[in-house]
Parts: structure tokens; C-alpha cells; sequence
């Protein structure tokens, strides 16, 4: 019986990591969906990318307050997992603070973690009230409606929850170590949970060990519970922004990418000598592309796939965006979330149809992203300038855009007019080419 | 002032079996817009004033493809882009100066994939580069001490990194600079990028280019300072939307360097 705990322990902590490798698989699974994409090269540029951005968190302080309440949140978070450690081999090994032996340096240790877990604390729920309370627009637009709005909730609450646990548990040990019963040597300092003791002085030492035991399972159970609530949530953030980081655009926000296959097509049409085989024997018959641009997630590459997952739907792109400040329907973070709820439906097609996609008569675009919203975006880059983990809404748009015109020809009527103005003379207003220098006769 | 100023085109420098120091690439609105059209020639007065040996395409030069490109013609746009190739390399062109930022952003980030490979500048960097070699002066005058605000384009800021070189420009001039709510990375657009410039907006609560010129009127400036063609006109219509068109002036850097010179 003496191992009990330790063996429902192991199965809990096995049946989640168990589940959440299961789930990382389906992610990865679903991001290999998009189309390839060169991000392997500049490794070294890539990797110091990740520790400026995604570790250090670079871009967050462009907001002062919530970039601040963040990093705090962040910190506390990361640290607090070295507690975690201890707890997990604690649980394993049957120990009870088996860093103890640290010392001071435990007594350091835990007494940060206590510190970080307050101020945790207190960030939550300034979260919460910046959220719930105030009326800050970019938490209030319509994509955020319903879930997205409850998650953003759901893990306020959870980290709540989770602090006080981990101080009432450390209280409850702090009592018992005053009261020297056995099994609760001195070890640690508690700056923030003595404050609980008048709380509990009064209880006996059985009812104090329930109680502490109690906030020690519940605080894991919780933990684990929260590592695989992230494949629902916008929470995945915490361990994709660093992918989506190293992976990010390196080049110019200006330079758009040239699709080779057009290349090819208009090399041969400007060159009439070209030998038409000799141009295609060079690249891969794949590089032929079935369709121009994207209609659907599919159409997309890996890299977009992983940011439709990786948005943490803060909306510091839409906050930024022209378009939807001047109260169009375009918002780059819902391009995001379109992007992650469309590519979830195609995964759970997969999963139903033991990997054989069944049509479902829907895309990405019409059925989630509509031309209108397409069609607001001046290509300015402020949405990927504003994104703190390397998101670019900016080149899905692209991708769609070139969807509708080079398989539909579906764009606004002027624009078509302003195109075939460029077809035939080189500008997109009817003048003639020939008058380009006009402008010198008239004298400067 | 009247001195008649001469454009060559680099047809006629081949002809006469000479080579530029640099290629101004004019771009449609500097050709064609008659707003933009006075840019054109402002510069051009600067090149000259500095002595700077340029030439132009003229009649052989072609939309770069920008807004076909942004609209996602990329056809159209490589058809462009490739034709335009052609013609610079058939010149052996080096050094590229142009006054737009889209046609700079194009040329500059997107042809060498294509087989174009130029050094490419913006007119404020080349005005810069002139400057600092002391081909060309730049100080007070006319607008000494006034309210300045510089409007970034997307397309030379966010999109290249440029948020410096019309600003040391303005400042040369003496000028106050003052910033605008939203500037440098993380400033407004116009509202002409990616192609909206030919199209009607979708619908909304407020044209982009009246939110910037709301944003800039908010600074007080004796003129709204810009560093592209396409902005200029949205923030001249803007300022005129706002009935401010007399006493608020937009202007091209390159334009008030020379209107500060008298050229
Ligand atoms: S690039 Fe498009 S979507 Fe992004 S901020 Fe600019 S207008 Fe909005
Ligand atoms: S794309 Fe980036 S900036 Fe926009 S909501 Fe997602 S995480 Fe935030």
C-alpha cells in the first residue's frame, strides 16, 4: 500500500504526457499538410531570431503595461517549473522536497518562486480586468466572440488556481515544518505563503497534511491537465512561438516572394527560341504547380500552417491594421484564427476518414475568409511589423489574392482595368508609353 | 531659374557611347500624375544642382509591376518585371535612383531574383549620400523653424527599414520635426498600398487616408512632410477633405529641399 500514491502518480503523469504526445503528433501532422517552404537555411541568424524574440520577448514592450505584465507572467512561469521538477520526481521517487538537501540555495529557490508566484498572481488578474472590465478594443472585436474569448478566461482562471495552490501547499508544509512533525524537515522560505499561517496555525497536524497533500495533487493533476488543454487553446503559443520564430521571414518585409513556376512560364513566353523542354527538364515536375495562390490550407506552407496554430489571438496586428481601423472587415488576426479553425476541420476529416481527406465541400476561402476582407489590405506590413512572435498575416492574404486573380480573374473591376492598363501601356492609367517623358518637354 | 534643364535618356548617352553615374527611374505617377510630376522635376533640379550625371529610361521604361503584383497578378507582374530587365541590362545598369518607394521596393528586393541586379536607392538615401560627399547643400531657408511631420511610406519604413534618411534630410533644413501618434515601424499607412490606390475601398467607417491626415493634423504642421507619390496625393486629398489645403502644404522631401534653395 506504502506505494500507492507513487504508482497513481506515474499513471497519471504517463496518461498525460501520453495524450499530449498524441496530440503533438496530430499538430505536426496537420502543419506538414501546407506546401514546402524553404526556412532551414541561416541557422545561426534563425537561432539568435528565437532568443531575441520568442525568449527574450523583444517585441512585447512596444506596449509597456500588458508587455510588462507579460514578461512577468512569462518568467514566473518558466521558473516555476523548476518546482515542477521537483515535484515530479517527489511523486515518482516517493520523496518529499528532495531538493531540499540544496540548502540555502533552496531556501533562495523556493523563496523566488513564491515571490514570482504572487506577482503572477496579481498580473492574472490585471489580465483578467484588462479583458473583462475595461474596454480595450482589440479584446472586443467580433472574432473574439464566444470561445476564444472563454479560453483567454478559462486560463486566467487556471493560473489563479494554480498559484494558490502552490502557496496553500507550501503553507500547509510551512506549518508543519514549525509544528516539527515528521516527515517536514525546515527547509525553504516562505515570504508570501506565511502570510496563510494565521489561516491554519490552528489546525492539527493530520488535518494540516491533508491539506497539503491535497494542494500538492491537486496543483499537479492541475499541471498536467493544462499541458494538454494547450492543444485547444491559443495557449499553444508558449511552446510554438519558438518554432514560429526560428522559422519566421528573414528577408526584406518588402520583398513578396516570386513563384518560380510563373518564372518559368514567362521566360518562355519573352523568349520564342527557348526549347520549352529544356526550361521544364530543369526543375522538378512538382514544381508545376496544380493551382495558382491558396483557396484552402492545403494551398498554404508549413510555415503559415504552424502561425495559424502558434496565434495567440492578442490582436496587436488587427490593432494595427489600416484597414480594420478605419472600420473595414479585415483583420489580420482573424486571418490567423480562419487559417487554424479551417486547417483543424481538415484534421478531424483526416482522423475520421483514417487519413484519406473526404471532401466537405468547403475552403478557406468564402467558407471562412471572405474577398471583402481580402481585397482591405494595402500590403502594408504593420500587422507583421506588430506580431511579437513572427506571424505574417500578411502573406496568406497574398497567397488568396493570387487565388482570385490568376484562377478566377476575380478582381474588383478597376483594378482590372488598372492591369490590363499595364498589359498595354506599361502603366496603370491609359497613357501612352510613348509619353513617359512628357513630363522633360514640358521643361523642369 | 528658367534655365532650361536637360533630361537625357539613355538611349542617347548609348548613342554617344557614354555611361551614367546613375539611372533615375521616373515610375508612372512621377510621369505621368500631374502632382507627382512636379517630385520629378524637383529632384531632377537637385541632380542637377549637385552635378550628378543621370539619365532616364523615358519612353522605354514600364511599370515595375508593383500594384499588379500586390493585387496578385504575379504574371502580369513578372511580365513587367522581366521586360524591365531586359532594357536596364541591355544598358548595363549599376545604380538605380528613384523617387517612389513602391518602384524602389520592387527593384530593389524583387528583380534580382529575376536577373536584375542593381544597387538601388531611394531618393532621400541618394540625397543623403550626396550630402554627406558635399556634392549637394542642404540648409534652412524657407522652412527654417517650421512644423514639420514626416509620413512614412510602407513600402521605404516598415518594408526596407528606412526611417532615417528623409528625417536627417528635414532636419538639415532646419526644421521642427515633430512626430505623428503612429510613426517610423509602427506608422499609418496611407491607404494606397497594395493596389488600393486603383480601386474604390471596401466598406467602412472612414477612408484610410482621412485617418492619417486626422493623425497628422493632430501635430499642428506647417506641412506634412512625404517620401512617396502615392502618399502624397492620399494626404494632399486628405488636408483638402479637412478644408486645411491653404494653410497646410504636403510636399515631397525632394521638393522642399529645392523650394528651400529657391531652384
Ligand atoms: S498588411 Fe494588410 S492586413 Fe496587415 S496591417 Fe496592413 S492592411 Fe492590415
Ligand atoms: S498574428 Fe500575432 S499579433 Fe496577430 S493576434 Fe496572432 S499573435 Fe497576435
Amino acid at each position: 500500500m506504502q506505494y500507492l500514491p507513487q504508482i497513481i502518480f506515474l499513471l497519471a503523469f504517463s496518461a498525460a504526457v501520453l495524450f499530449f504526445v498524441k496530440n503533438v503528433k496530430q499538430l505536426r501532422r496537420n502543419i506538414l499538410l501546407g506546401k514546402d517552404v524553404e526556412r532551414k537555411d541561416k541557422k545561426q541568424e534563425r537561432f539568435k531570431k528565437m532568443m531575441r524574440v520568442a525568449l527574450g520577448q523583444s517585441k512585447m514592450l512596444t506596449r509597456p503595461i500588458a508587455g510588462f505584465l507579460h514578461v512577468i507572467v512569462y518568467v514566473g512561469f518558466v521558473i516555476i517549473n523548476i518546482e515542477v521538477l521537483e515535484i515530479i520526481i517527489d511523486g515518482i521517487a516517493g520523496t518529499h522536497r528532495v531538493f531540499s538537501f540544496l540548502g540555502p540555495v533552496y531556501n533562495f529557490l523556493i523563496g523566488s518562486f513564491e515571490i514570482l508566484a504572487f506577482l503572477v498572481l496579481l498580473s492574472v488578474i490585471i489580465f483578467w480586468i484588462r479583458r473583462n472590465v475595461m474596454n480595450i478594443k482589440r479584446f472586443l472585436s467580433k472574432e473574439l466572440k464566444g470561445w476564444p474569448k472563454n479560453d483567454a478566461n478559462y486560463i486566467l482562471y487556471f493560473e489563479v488556481v494554480l498559484m494558490l495552490l502552490f502557496l496553500t501547499m507550501n503553507a500547509a508544509d510551512y506549518q508543519l515544518q514549525l509544528n516539527e512533525y515528521q516527515g517536514y524537515v525546515e527547509a525553504g522560505a516562505y515570504p508570501i505563503s506565511q502570510f496563510i499561517l494565521p489561516l491554519i496555525e490552528n489546525m492539527s497536524n493530520p488535518s494540516l497534511v491533508v491539506l497539503e497533500r491535497s494542494a500538492w495533487w491537486a496543483h499537479i493533476i492541475g499541471i498536467l491537465i493544462f499541458l494538454n488543454y494547450l492543444y485547444y487553446s491559443k495557449h499553444l503559443h508558449i511552446l510554438l512561438a519558438f518554432p514560429n520564430v526560428y522559422y519566421s521571414n528573414l528577408e526584406q518585409k518588402g520583398r513578396f516572394k516570386n513563384l518560380a513556376s510563373v518564372t518559368n512560364e514567362v521566360k518562355l513566353m519573352m523568349d520564342p527560341n527557348a526549347d520549352p523542354f529544356a526550361e521544364f527538364a530543369e526543375d522538378d515536375a512538382e514544381e508545376i504547380p496544380e493551382k495558382f495562390g491558396a483557396s484552402d490550407v492545403t494551398d498554404l506552407n508549413w510555415f503559415q500552417l504552424l502561425s495559424s496554430y502558434t496565434c495567440t489571438e492578442c490582436g496587436r496586428c488587427t490593432s494595427e491594421c489600416p484597414a480594420n481601423q478605419t472600420g473595414k472587415k479585415l483583420s489580420p488576426r482573424k486571418i490567423m484564427m480562419d487559417t487554424r479553425d479551417r486547417l483543424e476541420e481538415v484534421g478531424l476529416n483526416l482522423n475520421k476518414n483514417k487519413g484519406e481527406f473526404q471532401d466537405d465541400g468547403k475552403q478557406l476561402l468564402d467558407d471562412y475568409i471572405s474577398r471583402e476582407e481580402l481585397w482591405a489590405c494595402t500590403t502594408c506590413n504593420a500587422c507583421v511589423e506588430a506580431c511579437p512572435i513572427g506571424i505574417d498575416p500578411l502573406s496568406i492574404i497574398m497567397d488568396m489574392r493570387q487565388y482570385l486573380v490568376m484562377e478566377q480573374s476575380a478582381a474588383p473591376s478597376e483594378l482590372n482595368n488598372a492591369m490590363s492598363n499595364i498589359e498595354n501601356n506599361a502603366a496603370p492609367w491609359p497613357y501612352n508609353q510613348q509619353d513617359r517623358l512628357k513630363w522633360a518637354e514640358e521643361g523642369v | 531659374m528658367s534655365e532650361q534643364i536637360s533630361v537625357p535618356t539613355m538611349a542617347q548617352y548609348m548613342a554617344e557611347n557614354k555611361k551614367p553615374e546613375v539611372l533615375f527611374w521616373v515610375g508612372c505617377a512621377g510621369s505621368f500624375d500631374d502632382r507627382a510630376k512636379k517630385i520629378t522635376k524637383a529632384f531632377v533640379k537637385l541632380l542637377h544642382k549637385a552635378g550628378v550625371d543621370f539619365a532616364v529610361l523615358g519612353a522605354e521604361e514600364g511599370c515595375t509591376g508593383d500594384p499588379a503584383k500586390r493585387a496578385g497578378n504575379e504574371f502580369l507582374f513578372q511580365m513587367q518585371a522581366m521586360t524591365n530587365i531586359e532594357v536596364m541590362n541591355a544598358y548595363e545598369i549599376e545604380k538605380v535612383v528613384t523617387a517612389c518607394p513602391h518602384c524602389f521596393n520592387t527593384i530593389k528586393n524583387e528583380y534580382p531574383e529575376l536577373g536584375g541586379n542593381y544597387q538601388v536607392m531611394h531618393h532621400t538615401q541618394f540625397l543623403k549620400s550626396l550630402l554627406n560627399e558635399g556634392r549637394l547643400k542642404v540648409e534652412g531657408g524657407k522652412y527654417k523653424g517650421k512644423r514639420i511631420t514626416f509620413h512614412d511610406p510602407c513600402y521605404l519604413g516598415r518594408a526596407n527599414d528606412e526611417y532615417e534618411a528623409p528625417r536627417d534630410l528635414l532636419r538639415k533644413l532646419e526644421v521642427e520635426l515633430v512626430e505623428m501618434k503612429s510613426c517610423k515601424s509602427r506608422g499609418l499607412c496611407c491607404g494606397a498600398g497594395g493596389a488600393q490606390m486603383f480601386k474604390d475601398a471596401e466598406k467602412g467607417d472612414k477612408e484610410v487616408n482621412i485617418h492619417r491626415t486626422e493623425e497628422a493634423l493632430e501635430t499642428k504642421p506647417d506641412v506634412v512632410a512625404a517620401g512617396c507619390p502615392f502618399c502624397n496625393t492620399m494626404m494632399s486629398d486628405g488636408v483638402k477633405n479637412k478644408e486645411k489645403e491653404d494653410s497646410i502644404e504636403v510636399l515631397d522631401v525632394a521638393e522642399m529641399i529645392a523650394n528651400a534653395e529657391d531652384l
